[in-house]
């Protein structure tokens, strides 16, 4: 159990990486889409609402071979990606951060959109008659309260990629120091003899982690809860 | 002045209004369910109306007829709610100052430092709303909707959330308000006491129509209003101005168009102008000049005008002077009296009925 390898250091970096960059590029969509779910009301909004949570009931694989379909490099969106901006998520690390911010997507939304819908609708056009834009109402009053939602949310999609396996296997495979995550490493190191004691030791880090994140995100939910209830944080 | 006239259907619900004052207080009275907080709401432009028109100061907010309908955060109304409604992620400080800088810089008037003064808010500037008692929040709040430099000023019942000791504080900061800032005020409520301390004017709704517009005076006196009027609360309001104070008593004697009215508990000073309401239950009509009696005010006049028989009271209206005073009293006692219009009675108001709920500094 002492120092790491440097191979498992690079499925952690990697692992973090990956989370933290699916987590960052899901979160203005996320927002936007638990807005448009709490307050808008269009025809198809079941369907849509249906739509956003599909990834949280299909198999994780079934995900990861649609993502493969359609961002592959022979997939509709994946050819023009390539033609277009010469870009290549298949089988790169930026195909696992999709793979993860599409599997946390509707964790997050979810979340948001719970603490949106909290929002007393009244405040916010106080905000209106004091002269205030749709946007900055958004960003000064909706935003602000919301926050301890979008914590939760950014908690729940980071911890839903650290964990990712079945979509990032199936989308970008097992690449060590490209798409070779942590749970992949460790289930790598199951499948090879000898590799228990590499597995347990990725898996204890997994735990680490994953407190860590739950401790932090606490901590800035309490913070944000008194904030938004108006007392002194 | 302010021009409303407005028609909206919502569900079973008919709201018709229109009115038009330039008075500094503009009263909206009416039951909860009278279509009060509708008409505010169109004024403010949070709900747009089917039809209707509003205009402030000749500045044109909507006009349906032609497609007129400036968006709330232009309209420049500042809207105090009966809740307060801070924003309780905001400071006291950042939620006065929130509204400031939308307005253009040519029509900002509100300035921090005034209004914090003038509602004695500066030992709350760091703290938030959660922490504040109920009228430091409707402080707040007015002082949030000043800061914006508004045309005009809507308060939708904002003592309502109040426990009754702090009305008369809030009451006292509306009062400051009206006197040193000049803009035209709407006030909604269902309490007789605060029309007669602020209002000049007033618009009684009854199930979404604007039913009387004028004077409180005038509306008051009307027998015809009185199921609307507030069947305990009813009576007459006269405008009146300070003539004496006997400290030693604590008797106030005020001057009316038609007489003098002495009264207690008044806090006023020789010369200042008074509104007093004088309910119609605490009048008692007597044919002849009482002799030794212990009610101090003894007013001579003529019976105007008798209310509709129904039940058992009646309402009577008495012209002393030139203003009216109602009098309550049971149908028997009209009838054994043999009241009707014309004769000469003394209206006998006793001192004490009349304190300083009933009075408003005009």
């Amino acid at each position: 159990m002492a120092t790491l390898t440097p191979d498992e250091w690079e499925a952690i970096r990697l692992s973090l990486r990956v989370s933290l960059w699916g987590v960052a590029a899901s979160l203005p969509l996320a927002v936007a889409v638990a807005m448009l779910l709490a307050r808008v009301r269009f025809p198809g909004k079941s369907v849509f609402d249906a739509v956003v949570h599909l990834p949280l009931v299909l198999p994780p694989v079934v995900v990861g071979y649609f993502l493969l379909l359609l961002l592959g490099r022979r997939g509709p969106i994946g050819d023009w990606l390539e033609s277009t901006f010469g870009v290549v998520v298949a089988f790169r690390w930026t195909g696992a951060a999709i793979a993860a911010a599409v599997m946390g997507f509707p964790l997050m939304v979810r979340a948001i959109r719970l603490s949106i819908e909290a929002i007393d609708a009244r405040i916010e056009s106080t905000a209106a008659t004091l002269g205030a834009n749709p946007a900055w109402v958004f960003a000064s009053v909706t935003l602000p309260l919301a926050l301890p939602g979008i914590i939760t949310g950014v908690l729940l999609s980071f911890a839903r990629s650290l964990g990712e396996f079945g979509a990032t296997i199936t989308f970008v495979s097992n690449i060590p120091g490209e798409t070779r995550t942590l749970p992949i490493a460790i289930y790598t190191y199951t499948q090879v003899p000898g590799g228990d004691p590499q597995a347990l030791r990725l898996s204890i880090i997994a735990v680490v982690l994953s407190i860590g994140a739950l401790l932090v995100s606490e901590f800035l939910v309490r913070r944000a809860n008194a904030r938004v209830a108006g007392r002194d944080a | 002045m302010l021009e409303v006239e407005i028609r909206h259907r919502q569900g079973n619900f008919r709201l018709d209004a229109s009115f038009a004052s330039d008075a500094a207080v503009t009263a909206l009275f009416g039951r909860s369910g009278a279509g009060k907080t509708t008409v505010v709401n169109a004024i403010a432009g949070l709900l747009r109306p089917d039809e209707g028109r509003v205009a402030v100061n000749g500045q044109l907010l909507l006009e349906t007829a032609r497609r007129v309908c400036v968006a709330a955060r232009h309209r420049r109304v500042g809207y105090v709610f009966q809740e307060g409604r801070l924003f309780p992620h905001l400071t006291v400080r950042q939620n006065l100052v929130y509204g400031r800088f939308f307005t253009p810089p040519a029509d900002r008037y509100a300035v921090l430092d005034q209004v914090v003064a003038l509602l004695d808010v500066a030992p709350l500037l760091d703290r938030r709303p959660a922490t504040l008692s109920g009228g430091e929040k409707q402080r707040v709040a007015i002082g949030r909707a000043l800061l914006a430099s508004p045309r005009i000023l809507l308060l939708d019942e904002p003592l309502a959330s109040l426990d009754p000791g702090r009305k008369g504080e809030i009451l006292f900061y509306i009062e400051r308000l009206r006197d040193e800032m000049r803009i035209p005020i709407v006030y909604v409520t269902h309490e007789i006491e605060e029309i007669v301390r602020l209002a000049e004017r007033m618009v009684l709704m009854s199930d979404g129509r604007s039913v009387a517009c004028g004077t409180v005076p005038e509306i008051m006196a009307r027998l015809d209003l009185k199921p609307m009027t507030g069947r305990f609360e009813g009576g007459a309001v006269l405008e009146a101005v300070v003539t004496a104070q006997d400290l030693d008593y604590g008797i106030t004697t005020l001057a009316f168009d038609g007489g003098e009215l002495q009264c207690t508990g008044v806090d006023a000073l020789r010369g200042e102008r008074v509104r007093v309401r004088i309910r119609a239950r605490d009048v008692a009509i007597c044919l002849e000049r009482p002799a030794a009696t212990s009610v101090r005010n003894v007013l001579a006049g003529k019976i105007a005008e008798i209310g509709a028989y129904a039940g058992p009271e009646v309402d009577v209206r008495i012209e002393v002077g030139r203003v009216s005073v109602l009098a309550r009293l049971t149908r028997r006692s009209a009838d054994e009296l043999e009241l009707a219009p014309g004769r000469a009675v003394y209206a006998l108001v006793k001192s004490v009925a009349i304190d300083h709920r009933s009075v408003g500094y005009a």
